[in-house]
């Protein structure tokens, strides 16, 4: 994420035609493009060509730590620091811990994939540059930085128009 | 209803657009008479509900009816109560998502809004049962200076600790994250300066750029994931509380699943209950939340009340078969004894009255499911007193029996509960989108053909 860049906006009114659009401008070369859109459109990442989101990795490992350390903790606390005789059980009384090390490997899991969303969003934002104020309920858009590859200016422009986009803006910073 | 065009989930003849509108009236004006009629008499009870807690927690929890043998009283009853309502939101607004669902949509927001706010209302029961609540950060382990000192991880009740502060984060956090796109939805929509910066900060600046849809999306299958086993392993821990004691009447091994059976059941009235009223205050949700969604929901009350009657009719077959006469006695005592009345009331509110949704009429009846749905959780109220009071008051020996002593703040914590409940969920249905906006729209043209400017069809499975 990190600085703002200029570009092009062309905005669509349905969705079935930005999925077109992007896959046209994916094909004319560019890469850097992202679309904006109200909610997630079906098939879209597929015509953006983005790639497989790497949140399940972090959920996997975080949930492999949680768990890990919830039972070294009770191991820890109950047979090593600790170590009560209560009716007789085992200190080390696995089965009994199993409900704290379940809870902890779901509350890691949790927490850091949704760290991991922050992460990768660059969330939270504070105050970004909206290109259309409808973009977050009827309206879709299709942005092309202009440090994207073979960028120009009249190029995308007659591109956008010519992939039906219904606006075409020049935007100072995205 | 044909094999090949299911109905549609949207009334109406809408655009994306006229969804936005829709969804969003409420929160962007002035609340009706109506409501305000409905929030101060809910705040009201809330206030009375802070005053006894406060009562009871200054003046100590003898105040209730607690005493030996019955250690175990309002407080645990309604703790397991509302921690069972909050079971469906998360049931619909993960289980079903994972099952692909579509119906789910229109009700998974104020569902899981129930959820948190249930689970709210619940976590504070056991924190005040500690009786001195001003200790309870000695629940957690954590290192201190008497000795080495901790918790004891063999107690269910200290699993408990865990598995509901789990529970009440992730559903805290899943809902937020299923709000965060619908913020930016109101903030982008805001004329008003303070509109715009209050919901511009709930938003954290999201924007619905498809690269972050992408890894939104995979993070909500995620937190739906995790969600799913969590919920069950919430209210099996629940059960462990009483399962993992020697006491007959709660040690067995059918109340994992009964329990979570039973929490389904619960949840799904209150959340028809909720739903009903919704649709009665904001008439334009009548298009999204439909007779159809209703009607689903009340099989789901009417199948998982019968599993619920499955497991009253095997926990007294398997008492029976044990042989063990002191199980045998419990049981009997649940049905014919003292406390006969709350295992019938139980039965009935629970068995029998859903049994009427087996009649479509009654299925698609706003006025009688309204009905129904309360009586499932006036039922699902006295099942968690007869399994905790009715296994207590008469245990092993005669020379140990005795009555609850049900007091008037007994009565208040209970009734002070719904005020707690109601004031917020009346609040959220103000201030957040009592629908998900972002994920309702791709649900738009389910069942009906999409008018396209291109003519390329209908399509959108």
């Amino acid at each position: 994420m990190g600085k703002r860049i200029g570009g092009i906006a062309g905005i669509w009114y349905d969705d079935h035609e930005l999925v077109v659009a992007a896959a046209k401008v994916r094909d004319a070369g560019f890469v850097k493009f992202d679309s904006v859109t109200p909610f997630p459109v079906h098939g879209l990442e597929e015509a953006m060509g983005i790639r497989r989101s790497m949140i399940p990795w972090v959920t996997f490992f975080a949930g492999l730590i949680g768990g890990c350390s919830g039972l070294f903790m009770e191991y820890w606390i109950a047979a090593v620091d600790w170590p009560l005789n209560i009716g007789g059980k085992p200190f080390f009384s696995v089965p009994a811990f199993i409900p704290v090390t379940f809870e902890l490997t779901i509350l890691f899991a949790a927490l850091c994939s949704v760290g991991a969303l922050f992460v990768m969003c660059g969330l939270p934002k504070i105050d970004p540059p909206i290109i259309d104020r409808d973009l977050t309920s009827h309206k879709f858009a299709i942005f092309i930085p202009e440090d994207d590859k073979g960028y120009d200016a009249a190029k995308v422009e007659s591109l956008m128009k010519q992939l039906g986009a219904k606006e075409v803006k020049k935007i100072a910073e995205y | 209803m044909s094999l090949s065009q299911r109905k549609p989930l949207i009334l109406g003849d809408k655009t994306y657009a006229d969804i936005t509108n829709d969804i969003c009236e409420p929160v962007e004006t002035l609340p009706t008479k109506r409501w305000f009629g409905l929030f101060s008499g809910a705040g009201l009870l809330f206030l009375c509900y802070i005053g006894v807690i406060a009562m009871v927690v200054a003046i100590g929890i003898g105040l209730l009816g607690v005493n030996h043998p019955i250690g175990w009283g309002t407080m645990i009853v309604t703790f397991v109560f509302w921690i069972g309502i909050g079971h469906a939101g998360t049931l619909i607004s993960a289980v079903l998502f994972l099952f692909r669902q579509k119906w789910r949509t229109s009700v998974a927001r104020s569902a899981e809004a129930m959820t948190v706010f249930a689970v709210m209302t619940a976590g504070l029961f056991p924190l005040m049962h500690t009786g001195r609540p001003w200790l309870d950060y000695w629940l957690m382990p954590y290192p201190n200076q008497r000795g080495p000192l901790w918790v004891n991880f063999r107690s269910p009740l200290l699993w408990d600790v865990f598995a509901v502060s789990t529970y009440a984060t992730v559903s805290m956090v899943f809902w937020y994250i299923g709000m965060v796109p619908d913020f930016a939805t109101i903030r982008d929509r805001a004329k008003n300066k303070i509109r715009r910066l209050i919901y511009g900060i709930a938003s954290l600046g999201w924007r619905g750029s498809a690269r972050n849809w992408s890894h939104y999306e995979m993070l909500y299958l995620l937190l739906a994931g995790l969600s799913t086993p969590l919920v069950l392993s919430v209210h099996t821990i629940v059960s462990f509380d009483f399962a993992v004691s020697m006491l007959p009447g709660w040690h067995s091994t059918i109340f994992p699943p009964y329990f979570v059976a039973g929490a389904i059941f619960s949840g799904f009235g209150m959340v028809v209950t909720l739903l009903t009223l919704v649709r009665i205050g904001y008439p334009k949700f009548k298009d999204y939340i439909t007779i159809d969604h209703m009607e689903v929901m009340n099989k789901i009350i009417m199948t998982t009340g019968m599993m619920v009657g499955y497991a009253y009719a095997s926990e007294f077959f398997i008492a029976w078969y044990s042989g063990n006469k002191i199980e045998q006695f419990t049981f009997a005592n649940r049905a014919f004894g003292p406390y006969w009345w709350s295992y019938w009331i139980m039965v009935s509110c629970n068995v029998i009255f859903p049994q009427l949704f087996w009649f479509k009429k009654i299925r698609r009846s706003i006025p009688i499911m309204f009905v129904i749905s309360i009586l499932v959780n006036v039922g699902m109220w006295f099942e968690r007193f007869v399994i905790t009071v009715t296994s207590l008051h008469r245990d092993f020996l005669p020379s140990n029996w005795g009555m609850y002593a049900w007091s008037r703040y007994d009565t208040g914590i209970l009734v002070g509960s719904f005020g707690m409940f109601f004031t917020i969920f009346l609040i959220y249905l103000r201030v957040f989108p009592a629908i998900s906006i972002a994920e309702i729209k791709p649900m738009l043209y389910v069942g009906k053909s999409k008018p396209h400017p291109n003519s390329s069809g209908g399509h959108h499975g």
